[in-house]
């Protein structure tokens, strides 16, 4: 069972390479917005996540997926 | 409270940015069009190479001649929805044409090619539903989907083992499953590998919708597409296609073989809630239609153009969205600043092509994107290769390099 901090340690990971302007990183960070990352770069991203947790996480529920946090609430559900 | 444009301020710094270096290529006008390889841009004539205008026939006498009979006798506009007072004889005999030569036994006709993917997707998949999408997908399939309220996964480009650990984890429930590829992408032009994808159908079962708006008229025997291309028309579930390319006019269609196919006539709602097609665009689609059918030198033509190109490009150095020939053949650039600079440099060289850039492109790369005509000659094409050369040579360091 992965809890929910090793999930959001392992996000964080895994959004470095979209961290282009080298934000800081915390579980509230809203990912599109503060580090100015463009829709394409997003889902991008989400592919990542997938392919990482092993799970499907569809474009729908991206709309009220905000932080990292949000984001791990979403792995959390889909690992269960 | 919040004004509602402000959220848009960025995009449109971004674009008054390009307005000031003086490549607004959003805003281009074209003064005036000579033929489909001609136009007058900023008071001089241009060669057009971003157009999507593969089989050249937007100028083809018996089109024009066509089109002209429909405004006299039907008028200007249909004023009205296929399913009120909007469908005449035509639409009709275009949709029979358009299923003869696709071989199938439905076709639909939608008011333009963004409207089919709305109307085809919308209509297919519903909120019970999972759709599987590629993701280099063109925004029409992204909008269809949203508006069928089905679950949206989205797979690595032309990766189908990718969309295979998807279906494997996949619990369709009380839904359908429908796969969507297109026939070649129109940003960087490579082709679905299309029989791998089939075989991961017969192993997890889905249906399939296949647009083919770049490779209808351009690929395969008959012109009907990277499924003829690949051979397994029978494995497509539905094709879909737009008139804006080959057939040089406006509009769409969706077509397929399954026994309830006509009830997406009164699913569809961009099919219904919309005027249908003028009668000249029916009229001029219709007569391009009998010319992709009958005329399969526009063809040869093509890909003898796009492989001319695409190897002066190789040869050149630069470094191009995919390995194999299609008609489009996209230029990659390091960064956004030089791929304006190269767009402007080249359109004052006297030759026209797409800039495209993130997020509107897969992977965030940024295009100098170019589509050939089967209406470009031999000299075109070396014209092409001859000023992106210069180009290059004036303004090294701002094309990536193969």
């Amino acid at each position: 069972m992965t809890t929910r901090d090793e999930i959001i340690a392992r996000l964080t990971e895994l959004l470095a390479p979209f961290n282009k302007e080298g934000v800081p990183l915390t579980p509230q960070t809203d990912i599109a917005a503060e580090l100015n990352i463009d829709s394409a770069g997003v889902m991008d991203f989400i592919m990542e996540v997938e392919d990482t947790f092993d799970i499907d996480i569809p474009l729908n529920v991206l709309s009220e997926t905000r932080t990292i946090e949000d984001l791990a609430r979403v792995v959390e559900e889909r690992l269960a | 409270m919040k004004d509602l444009l402000e959220k848009h301020r960025p995009v449109f710094e971004r674009h008054e940015v390009l307005v000031q270096a003086g490549a607004d290529a959003v805003g281009l006008v074209n003064d005036r069009v000579l033929s489909p390889t001609r136009a007058i841009i900023g008071g001089r004539e241009v060669i057009l190479a971003g157009t999507n205008n593969y089989m050249g026939i937007t100028f083809d006498p018996d089109c024009i001649e066509a089109g002209k009979r429909a405004l006299e006798e039907y008028g200007t506009g249909t004023t009205g929805s296929r399913i009120a007072n909007g469908t005449y004889a035509m639409h009709r005999e275009l949709e029979q044409a358009l299923a003869r030569v696709l071989n199938r036994k439905h076709c639909i006709v939608f008011s333009t090619g963004y409207q089919a993917n709305l109307g085809m997707i919308s209509g297919l998949a519903g909120p019970e539903d999972t759709i599987f999408i590629d993701a280099d997908s063109h925004a029409s399939i992204y909008d269809g989907c949203k508006l069928s309220g089905a679950q949206v996964i989205r797979f690595r480009h032309n990766d189908p083992d990718n969309l295979a650990r998807k279906l494997s984890r996949h619990d369709p429930g009380k839904g359908g499953r429908l796969v969507i590829l297109e026939g070649i992408y129109s940003m960087l032009g490579d082709r679905a590998p299309l029989a791998e994808f089939i075989a991961v159908k017969r192993e997890y079962g889905f249906q399939l919708l296949l647009d083919e708006a770049h490779s209808f008229g351009v690929l395969g025997e008959h012109g009907r597409g990277l499924a003829e291309e690949a051979g397994v028309e029978s494995e497509v579930d539905f094709v879909v296609g737009t008139f804006s390319k080959s057939i040089g006019a406006i509009g769409g269609f969706g077509a397929g073989d399954h026994p309830l196919f006509e009830a997406l006539r009164w699913a569809a709602k961009p099919y219904m809630f919309t005027a249908s097609p003028s009668p000249a665009s029916i009229a001029t689609s219709l007569c391009a239609v009998h010319k992709i059918e009958n005329e399969p030198w526009r063809r040869k033509q093509l890909m003898e153009n796009s492989r001319r190109l695409h190897e002066g490009f190789k040869k050149l150095g630069l470094k191009l969205g995919c390995e194999e020939v299609s008609p489009v053949i996209a230029v990659q650039c390091p960064d956004e600043p030089s791929t304006l600079a190269m767009w402007n440099a080249l359109l004052k060289a006297g030759v026209y092509v797409n800039i495209a850039l993130p997020p509107g492109t897969p992977g965030g790369v940024h295009l100098l994107r170019c589509s050939v005509s089967a209406a470009h000659t031999e000299e075109d094409i070396d014209r092409i290769i001859a000023l992106f050369a210069q180009v290059v040579a004036a303004q090294p360091g701002m094309v990536a390099e193969a």
